[in-house]
């Protein structure tokens, strides 16, 4: 089990200290998590309830968010630069910013604030309850029975909630384009399909599989290492949705540089 | 004579300057119910935590049934808490699963039975609690001494060869808690097996212990059987015993 506080064998400054053991505690339960997700026996039954709750549950934020997105997307496009006569690109410029940029990120920071702050207020009011402990004195692991299920379910939808996404903003971006203005739809979407490249959708859904690991893997670790009653899970679950919106916009840079070397 | 089940020698635990166990030497014989007695903050649930491996010390070691325990790493003590079950101070009972699906966990988890012998065993550990028929009730729906009886049940659902209770009256009514020393002390008859009760409850104290230890400044004060205690002139086990405070104890 992760601890908050290390046993400070090493004098650093308390900030320093905090900041390492956070670190090393994220690392350490990504790794067992995964380890645990592939390991028999597979609790399938609690994988099916944790995509229902994370995935299906979320299907409607992560449409209203692309939706606007490719609308505005759309919008913003054709009015700020009309003098390059892009509106007959739109359907470039929202499928490229939506598949291989917008459509992972805003998924992650909208899906992943509501299912990452879930899961730290669940496993933190069980660890504030003895739940957690509960699970250990009947010789189970708090790990196995609870972080694994919630990774997989997490690396399978949020990809899959992206690719929704991707295709509702895509949709969104039509509305405007024959709308407003006035391209037909099989125009739109020739443009899109004659603009997007595989490497586009690999690029994006593969950084969605990050983001994926990391919203779960805070979520969790914050929720293991809760202390402190109501308050102490309260203020764990607003450091979830900090940590984890940070986390993907910070990887966000790195993954895009990589998916261009890669592609 | 018998070897004791627990044999713990040097017990320290620190949290940040405070030194909350202070070298502790203890054995804990087979077959007999220990009450740990002490002030609240004294660290007797750090105690109890040690004995099943839920919290390490910074030295010392706990050695149950010859197995030093202080020496394995979480995944090899899953073994012996199959054989250590632990009543927590709210009964921590899964709250997303019913009476059943809480009491069935450990039988799910370490046997092969089939459903209909689960529930078999399930309906004769709440029979063994003095509750039947409530299998299908969520956690949410049960009064705070329910929720003490099913965790009981839980915790016996593998047989234990000891159980630890972590303060099981704290939140009951006098009545109530009356009712759970009892439980307490006929199950552990029935069962023939080792108990170790936290508490400050000095009625359910009385009803459940053979043996008290009494534990201050990280050290047991007082460590024997009830009638020892009653003759001792520990002025402040006196005062634990008698509800008194320091004040009192010192003018007395």
């Amino acid at each position: 089990m992760p601890r908050r506080q290390g046993g400070g064998q090493v004098n650093l400054p308390a900030p320093l200290a905090a900041a390492a053991t956070t670190a090393g505690g994220l690392a350490l339960l990504g790794w067992h998590g995964l380890r645990a997700m592939v390991t028999r026996p597979f609790e399938l039954r609690q994988w099916v309830a944790e995509a229902e709750q994370i995935g299906v549950r979320s299907l409607w934020v992560a449409g209203i968010t692309t939706v606007f997105t490719g609308m505005v997307l759309a919008l913003q496009t054709a009015y700020s630069l009309p003098a390059l006569g892009v509106k007959y690109y739109i359907g470039t410029v929202v499928s490229k910013s939506l598949v291989r940029e917008l459509g992972p990120v805003l998924t992650a920071l909208i899906v992943g604030g509501r299912i990452g702050a879930g899961m730290t207020a669940e496993l933190g009011t069980m660890k504030v309850t003895e739940q957690i402990d509960a699970l250990r004195s009947m010789a189970a692991d708090p790990v196995k029975k609870l972080v694994a299920p919630k990774l997989a379910a997490t690396l399978v939808m949020l990809p899959a909630l992206t690719v929704l996404g991707d295709l509702l903003g895509i949709l969104g971006g039509m509305v405007i384009a024959t709308a407003q203005l006035k391209l037909t739809p099989g125009f739109y979407i020739n443009d899109v399909l004659g603009a997007l490249t595989l490497e586009d959708v690999f690029s994006g859904i593969g950084k969605s599989f990050f983001f994926a690991y990391f919203v779960t893997v805070i979520g969790c670790y914050n929720g293991l290492t809760a202390h402190g009653g109501a308050d102490g899970v309260g203020r764990a679950t607003t450091d979830t949705v900090v940590m984890a919106s940070i986390m993907v916009l910070v990887s966000d840079f790195f993954l895009t540089k990589l998916f261009y070397l890669l592609f | 004579m018998a070897e004791p089940v627990f044999v713990v020698r040097g017990l320290t635990r620190q949290f940040g300057e405070r030194k909350v166990l202070d070298g502790l030497d203890f054995d804990i014989e087979r077959g007999e119910t220990l009450v740990i007695l002490g002030r609240s903050g004294s660290g007797k649930s750090v105690t109890l935590r040690q004995l099943n491996g839920l919290d390490r010390p910074d030295a010392g070691r706990v050695v149950f049934d010859g197995i030093e325990i202080t020496a394995l790493d979480e995944r090899r003590l899953f073994p012996i808490r199959r054989r250590i079950a632990m009543l927590f101070q709210g009964g921590a009972l899964f709250d997303s699963m019913t009476v059943l699906g809480n009491i069935a966990f450990p039988l799910r988890e370490h046997t092969g039975m089939s459903e209909s012998e689960i529930a078999e065993q399930v309906a004769a550990k709440l029979a063994l609690v003095g509750l039947e028929g409530i299998e299908n009730r969520v956690p949410s729906a049960l009064s705070g001494g329910m929720k003490k009886r099913v965790a009981l049940a839980r915790s016996l659902a593998l047989d234990p060869e000891v159980v630890l209770f972590d303060e099981p009256t704290t939140g009951l009514d006098p009545m109530t808690s009356a009712s759970i020393g009892r439980l307490i002390r006929r199950t552990q008859r029935e069962l023939s097996a080792t108990f170790v009760v936290v508490t400050h409850d000095i009625p359910l104290a009385r009803a459940v212990g053979d043996r008290l230890a009494f534990l201050d400044g990280g050290r047991f004060r007082f460590l024997g059987g009830w009638q020892e205690a009653e003759r001792s002139e520990d002025h402040l086990l006196q005062a634990f015993l008698s509800g008194r405070d320091e004040e009192e104890a010192d003018v007395a």
